[in-house]
Parts: structure tokens; sequence; C-alpha cells
């Protein structure tokens, strides 16, 4: 681990400096995720720098640390205390850091089953764009004093202000985990998947990649074997690997160039009318698609099912990335804007062209 | 007390003009304004506040909701919602130059999915109503108030309220997936829905727990939960409040994280056992109730683990029950605590702080303190798993004076909470009461953000005006008195 380092003195002066100017901000983590949303722009400034865990304690299930923390090395001290971060945040790179994780509000496998990364925002310390360093939320478990400004953070990439600190709640890790294997079609995985859902059944991951279900079981030894008695399935040896590839894009379907698709549905919805490679997700919630059609098409087809489609990796950056809002929530998305960042310098338009 | 100095300035509107409006846009059942028909509403489930308002309107649907916001809206007039009533922080007290709009007719339990795990409901449908719509699917909805048998989904959400199984199924900002909300411009939102999230800024955090400050949520689309195989609740007893702190801290530490945890202290004990006669033990300084819930055999297991757990932490009593009756019995006499508390005394008072579960000792210690300094008894209840605390202040409101003396020592405890590190409430929410906290919990530069927050929903801030973020005004008045004679309350107190 590197040395601590606070910053926030430094940050705020640069914020301060480009606000005189009228300089535009793109807030760089480790850049693991770079990719995602509107393509950024405005000169960089750099918050790996800003790093350092300010307070763990196991009892508590609270972690504090600042945004630049390596999200690598929260989880290697969770584990060592036998915790974990349970929205399990892809990485994608090894630079990913915490505070990247939190402005990106990506959640890995076993989102539908424990929560997502806003779930377990306890609290936030975060340079406003107006020059202002502010703290919402706290280190305790229940905290509705004041509006919730450090859940509303999480997945807002940076446009509304420069997180300096997050506070996490963390959860043990499971006793023990398995993977079942299951041959069948995208209609019936859709099928199994919800309806397993359904019932008290020790989950923590299901996936169709096409041609086989996967399915992750979380808990107790004893959950774990009954719950196989009931679900049947083959045992998947290599499941650990499956699910970190699974979550960070280095799964075999991922390596393509084809622009790629997250489509965030009903997870009963059946499978879309829609041409090209999927990966099923979330228990279906989550769907990867890579295709070369239309936007629109995409967009339509998703927004009719009850969803809304992203276009995550690859494609046309300077476009309509996020799927486009009704007006009446874009004009309140731009008052919300303005209300932290008015004059409009932190990771301008990296969510849609104005915001 | 309600003070002028914390409403926001509103024209004084002409009240037979507004009714007149009103009377033309809803049926003329559906407008109150007369003394005694206005009365039922003056107050929430913190009656001390009290408060008539000029009108209360009953709409049955969406555009008449839309109709009463646009009248109020083009006539300045303040807008409370309102859901059954039951916060416990004046969140729907009225104001007296504005209108409560009751979303008590809103019952219709719209649909539930068993499939996709989703119900959506209306605002006004009780919180137990939609568990009992799930359960012949096996499903339920997780947040458990204590007062679920009569508040409201609206209400929940607006509160971001928690139950005795928060600390493992979440608060109602976990729970939910979608909202539709009226501005008080009379403009529809629709915010998330049946996906486990929706396009932009995450607008359910916000909206959850914002005390109809942002707009009035005509409908919810909550998340079902598959009920668990199988639940079993451990009581254990305690001859010391501090042993059983401390035990909460062992079992979590051990990697368990139980469906509910929650302690009583022996005031509460002993009010809870003449109500329920939950066979509770009577003469323990405090018990513990730990429910494990999963799978039969994980349940088995952990109830051993746990109970090793409390006897090592030196329960003198450990007792499983015996079966479902029982363990129903046990979480009754919990739920209850609050009604029970009130046949003991004329009038209590419910405080709501949250700490860093590690401190409980010193802050138990310390409001056993206060309790003696002011002669007024204190019951504590809490949701001790996730630290968030229920003193009960016991007094007479009848006694002149005491009320005031009863304001002063909760306003004491919630300073307490903030100076370890805590937050002055974890689920009833700052409505009109906390107010003054907020300026002691918050820096005027984190005030001025939440209202420009709010600004961005409600320009003329007309939501619910004067509750849920003081102004600066009133944090210069309520500081001047508060840091009296340049002292801090708890300066010996590590501050955070
Ligand atoms: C005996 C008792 C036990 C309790 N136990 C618990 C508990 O265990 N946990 C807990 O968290 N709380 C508890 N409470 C507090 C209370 O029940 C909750 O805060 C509840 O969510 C309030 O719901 P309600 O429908 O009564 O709302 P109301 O009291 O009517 O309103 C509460 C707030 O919500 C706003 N509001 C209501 N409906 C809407 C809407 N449709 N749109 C916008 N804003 C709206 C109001 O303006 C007000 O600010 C308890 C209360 C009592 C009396």
């Amino acid at each position: 681990m590197t040395p601590d380092i606070d910053i926030s003195a430094a940050l705020q002066a640069k914020v301060l400096e480009a606000i005189a100017q009228g300089r535009p901000l793109q807030i760089a983590g480790g850049g693991s995720k770079i990719f995602y949303g509107r393509a950024p722009q405005g000169e960089a400034l750099s918050v790996t720098g800003h790093r350092g865990v300010i307070s763990y304690e196991p009892t508590e299930l609270v972690i504090t640390a600042r945004a630049g923390t390596r999200l690598a090395d929260v989880e290697a001290l969770l584990a060592s205390h036998n915790q974990m971060l349970p929205f399990e945040p892809p990485h994608f790179t090894a630079n990913a850091t915490l505070g990247g994780a939190i402005a990106t509000g990506l959640s890995g496998p076993c989102r539908p089953y424990t929560g997502s990364v806003r779930d377990f925002v306890l609290g936030v310390k975060v340079l406003t764009g107006k020059g202002e360093i502010l703290s919402f939320g706290g280190q305790v478990m229940k905290n509705v004093a004041g509006f919730d400004v450090s859940r509303f953070m999480a997945g807002s990439l940076g446009t509304l202000g420069i997180l300096l600190e997050v506070s996490l709640k963390v959860l043990p890790r499971p006793e023990s985990e398995q993977t079942l294997l299951f041959e069948c079609s995208a209609l019936d995985a859709i099928q199994r998947m919800n309806a397993w859902a359904g019932q008290p059944l020790p989950l923590s991951g299901a996936v169709f990649d096409g041609g086989r279900l996967y399915l992750r079981l979380s808990g107790s030894e004893a959950a774990l074997s009954a719950a196989r008695q009931t679900l049947g399935g083959e045992l998947f040896p290599d499941g650990t690997a499956f699910w970190r590839d699974v979550r960070d894009h280095t799964y075999t379907f991922f390596q393509d160039d084809a622009p790629l698709w997250r489509l965030s549905a009903p997870a009963a919805t059946p499978p879309f009318d829609l041409p090209g490679e999927w990966l099923l997700d979330w228990g279906g919630a989550q769907r990867w698609l890579k295709t070369s059609c239309a936007a629109a098409t995409i967009r339509e087809i998703t927004a009719k099912a009850g969803g809304h489609a992203t276009l995550f990796r690859g494609g046309d950056r300077q476009g309509a990335v996020f799927h486009p809002l009704p007006p009446a929530l874009m004009a309140l998305h731009r008052r919300l804007k303005a209300a932290f960042d008015p004059h409009g310098i932190l990771n301008p338009a990296r969510m849609y062209p104005d915001v | 007390m309600q003070d002028p100095a914390s409403q926001v300035d509103h024209p004084i509107p002409n009240k037979s003009v507004l009714i007149t409006a009103l009377h033309r846009i809803l049926p003329s059942s559906a407008v109150l304004s007369d003394a005694e028909d206005l009365r039922p509403y003056e107050c929430d489930g913190l009656s001390a506040y009290r408060e008539l308002p000029l009108a209360v309107c009953l709409p049955e649907t969406v555009e008449q909701v839309r109709a009463v916001l646009r009248v109020c809206h083009d006539m300045s007039v303040p807008v409370v919602a309102r859901g059954a009533g039951t916060g416990l922080s004046g969140g729907a007290l009225p104001l007296a130059n504005g209108v409560v709009l009751s979303l008590a007719k809103f019952m219709r339990i719209l649909e539930v999915d068993p499939v996709n795990r989703i119900a959506r409901v209306q605002p006004g449908v009780r919180n137990l109503a939609i568990s009992q719509a799930a359960a012949p699917y096996g499903l339920y909805y997780a947040p458990d108030p204590s007062s679920q048998i009569a508040c409201t989904i609206g209400g929940n959400v607006a509160e971001n309220s928690g139950g005795v199984h928060c600390l493992k199924y979440g608060l109602t900002v976990h729970n939910v997936l979608g909202l539709k909300v009226l501005t008080m411009d009379g403009e529809l939102l629709e915010i998330g829905g049946a996906a486990l999230d929706g396009p932009g800024y995450d607008l359910l955090a916000l909206m959850t727990g914002s005390e109809g400050l942002l707009g009035v949520i005509v409908e919810v689309t909550v998340k079902l939960l598959p009920k668990p195989e199988r639940a079993q609740v451990v009581l254990a007893a305690f001859d010391d409040v501090v042993k059983a702190g401390e035990a909460v801290g062992s079992i979590i530490g051990a990697g368990i994280i139980p469906g509910g945890l929650e302690m009583m202290d022996n005031l509460a004990i002993r009010a809870a056992e003449d109500f329920i006669h939950a066979g509770y033990p009577v003469d323990a300084a405090a018990i513990l109730l730990c429910e494990v819930d999963g799978a039969n055999e994980e349940v088995s297991d952990q109830i051993l683990k746990v109970r090793e757990i409390l006897k090592q932490a030196g329960a003198t009593e450990v007792r499983t029950a015996r079966d479902e009756a029982e363990r129903l019995k046990f979480w009754a006499g919990r739920k209850a605590a609050f009604p029970a508390v009130g046949r003991i005394s004329p009038d209590y008072y419910c405080m709501d702080g949250t700490i860093p579960r590690k401190r409980l000792s010193e802050v138990l210690s310390r409001i056993a303190e206060l309790s003696k300094e002011y002669g007024l008894p204190v019951a504590n209840v809490f949701h001790a798993g996730d630290g968030n605390l229920h003193p009960l202040i016991l007094y007479d409101a009848n006694k002149p004076g005491e009320l005031e003396r009863t304001e002063e020592f909760g306003g004491k405890i919630l300073d307490l909470c903030v100076a370890v590190g805590g937050t002055i409430t974890g689920e009833h929410g700052v409505g009109m009461e906390k107010i003054g906290q907020m300026c002691h919990q918050f820096a005027s530069a984190e005030l001025a953000q939440f209202h420009a927050v709010k600004h961005a929903f409600d320009p003329q801030a007309l939501l619910n005006p004067g509750k849920a973020v003081p102004t600066l005004h009133r944090c210069a008045e309520f500081g001047a008195m508060h840091v009296h004679g340049g002292k801090l309350s708890f300066p010996e107190m590590e501050r955070f």
C-alpha cells in the first residue's frame, strides 16, 4: 500500500482556480473507467494522490477511505478481517480507485441479491463545483438528517462534485461459495433465475452466457448443501475466476470491439428481439448486448419493457450514451447540476450534453 | 414548539378564495375547512405540536392531486403532504397558512408481480398491507416499522423508515425501486421503476427521506423478498446494560448478521411485559432479542453460535423461542414498546439518535445521569444492531414547565449523539421537532446545499416549508441560545 496523503487543500485550490478562469476539469481516478460515459472534457485533475484508509472498524461494519485509495487496497484490507464490499464493484483494471467505483455507481454480479453501490454508501466528503468541501451522511448505519446527498453522489459521474472521502457499510464474507452450472436456452434461463430468486435460496449471482446458466450460492455450508438439494445442476469448479471475469469484463464474451450495450430491465423480461450477442447478468435484470443495431431501436425496445439502455463501451462517445430523459426530468437534472456545480466546471457533459 | 421564525414567509392567503378554488376541483366531501373537521389533522404522532391548517384536501386521483398543487402553487399556499399521521417528528404538522394534502384515499395495491418480485402501490397503502398482499406468493416487503399496521408507504418513503429487521434487510431506501412524484408545479416525474436502476442521477436516493419537501409521492414500486425458510429468535437477559451492548458487538464481530437485533432496558421491559405478557424477565437490567433467519440448517447452526456468544458475554439467561407463537410473542413485546410506555406515563417523548455502537455504554451512562439531573425517567428501546437509540423520556404535559424541560433534556441527548460521531435522527426524521439540532449537526455551507437541492425541486418553497432543513437565520438564533455563555454542551466528549 502507498502512504496516506491528504491533498484536499490542493484539490480545492485547483477547483477555485478553475472557477476563476472558467476552465472545465475532468476528474481523473485510476483511469479504469475512463471509457464510460460521454467523452471526458477539460483539463485532467488527478485525485489518485488523495489516498489512504481513514478509519476501519470491523465490528462497526464501517470503513472510511479517501477517494483516491485503490479499490484493490480497500478490498485487501477488508479481506484480512474476513469482510468485503458487498456490491462487488468492477475494477476493470488494477488502478481502479474507490472514488471511481462510487462515482460510476457500477455494481457486480451480486447486485440483485445483496444491493448496489449506493445501498452501502453511508457518508461522503465532497468538493463541489463551488469549491466548498461539504460532509453528508456519516459513519453510522442509519441517518435521515437532511437530504441523502451521499447516496445521491453514487453514479453521478463526478458531475456534481469531487468525492474526497467515502464511508461504506461492509459485510462479513460468506463462509463458503459454490457455482452451479445448467445447460438451457435463454428463455429457460430467465424463467429459472427468476423462479429461484423468489425462493429463500442463498443466491449471490446468476448469469446466462448464451449456452449455460451459472448460479452462484454464498452462505454457510449448511445453507449451501440444502440449496444444492433443491437446485440440482452441476458443480462448476472455476467459479471464483468466472465471477471475477464477468465482473471485470475479462470474460471471453467481452473480448470484442463491437459496441457494448447495457440494458437494465425488469428481471423476468423475455429475451429481447434485438440482433447481436447476449450475456444476461443479475438474474436477467442487467443484459449485455454486442450489436451494431441502431441506438434508437435498442432504446425503444428496452423502454417498452420498462427498462433503459446505456452504450457502455465503444460506439459514438459524443452522442447519447445514456438513455435520454423526458423533458421534465432532464430539466430537473440541469437544475441539480447547477445546485452543485453552478459554473459547470466538473466533468461537463460526461452524463448528458449539458450535465 | 413551533417557532414562527422557521416558517418561510408566504403571504397569508385569503381563506375563502382558496376554499372556493379547492371546491371547484374536488368533490365537496374532499375539502375540509371547518375547525371541527380540521381537528383530527392538527398533529401527527408528535402530539405536543399542534396547528390547524386553512384546509385539508382528500383527493382520490393523481389528476386531483395535481389540481390541488396547481391551485396552491398559483396562490402561493404552502402544502403539507400527509399519510397516516404516525410520524414522530412533526413532519406532517399543518402550517397555519397552508393546506394539508392527505393521501389517505390512495389505498389501492395496483399490482403484485411475483415473478419480477415487485409490488406497485398507491402512497396511502399501509405498510403491512403490502406484505399481506404478497404473502400468497411466499414474498414480503422487508422494512417493518413498529407502526406498520397504520403507517403508509408514502410516509415510509418520505421518512426513509426502518424497522426491527433493517440490520439485514435495509431501510426503505434499500427496498424501493420506483416512484411517481408530482412536483409543486404539477409536473409528474417517473423515477426508476421495475428495473434495478434508472438512467441519470439517483433521484430515488434524494426523494427517500425528503420529508415531503421535494415532491408529493403518488405511486411507489417496492421490491419484494422471499420469506426466509425459517426464523428463530433468542432472548438473552443481562444484569448490566453495558454487557448487553458488548454482546451486540460480539455477535456482529463473529460474522453473523442477524435479521433483527434489539435491546430494551429494565423500564421498557417492565412496561412491555405488563402490556403484552411476552414472558420477558422483569428483573433483567436489559434484554437482547436476536433473530436469525435463513435455511433451516443454517438457522440451527447460527442459533447455537449466538447462544454461545451471549453466554460468553455474561447473559444471565438465554432463551430460544420454543415455537413460532413464542417467537411472535417476543417480538410483539418489542413492537409494542412505545404504547406500553405510554401506559405507565401520562406522556412520553421519543428520541431517535444513532451512534457508533462502540460508544453505547458511555452514551447510556450519560443519559442516565441526565435523567437524574432532570428528574425525568427514561425507558430505552433500541435497534441495537444499527446503533439506533430510542430513549423514551417520561413526562406529564399537564405539569407546568415539564414539556419544556423534557425537550431540553431530549435536545441534550441528541447533542450527545452528534458529539460521539452519530446523528440526531436514524429513522423518524427531522420534521419540525429537530430543526434546531440540524444547526448543530451541519455547518451552514451544508445547510445551504440542502436549500439549493430544495430549490431545484421547489423554487418557491411551498412544499412543507420550515421543516427538515432550517434556514440559516433560524440557526443563528438557535446557536445564540444553544452555546449558552460560550460553553458547548459536553466539552468533555471527543468531537468528530
Ligand atoms: C407507535 C409508533 C411506532 C413507530 N415505529 C417506527 C419504527 O419502528 N420505525 C420507523 O422508522 N418509524 C416508526 N414510527 C414513525 C412513523 O410511523 C413513520 O415515520 C412512518 O413512516 C410515517 O408514515 P405516515 O404514513 O404516518 O406518514 P405521516 O406521519 O403522515 O407523514 C410523515 C412525513 O411524510 C410526508 N409524507 C407523507 N406522505 C407523503 C407522500 N405521499 N408524498 C410526500 N410526502 C409524504 C409528510 O409530509 C411528513 O413529512 C413509529 C410511530 C409510532 C406512532
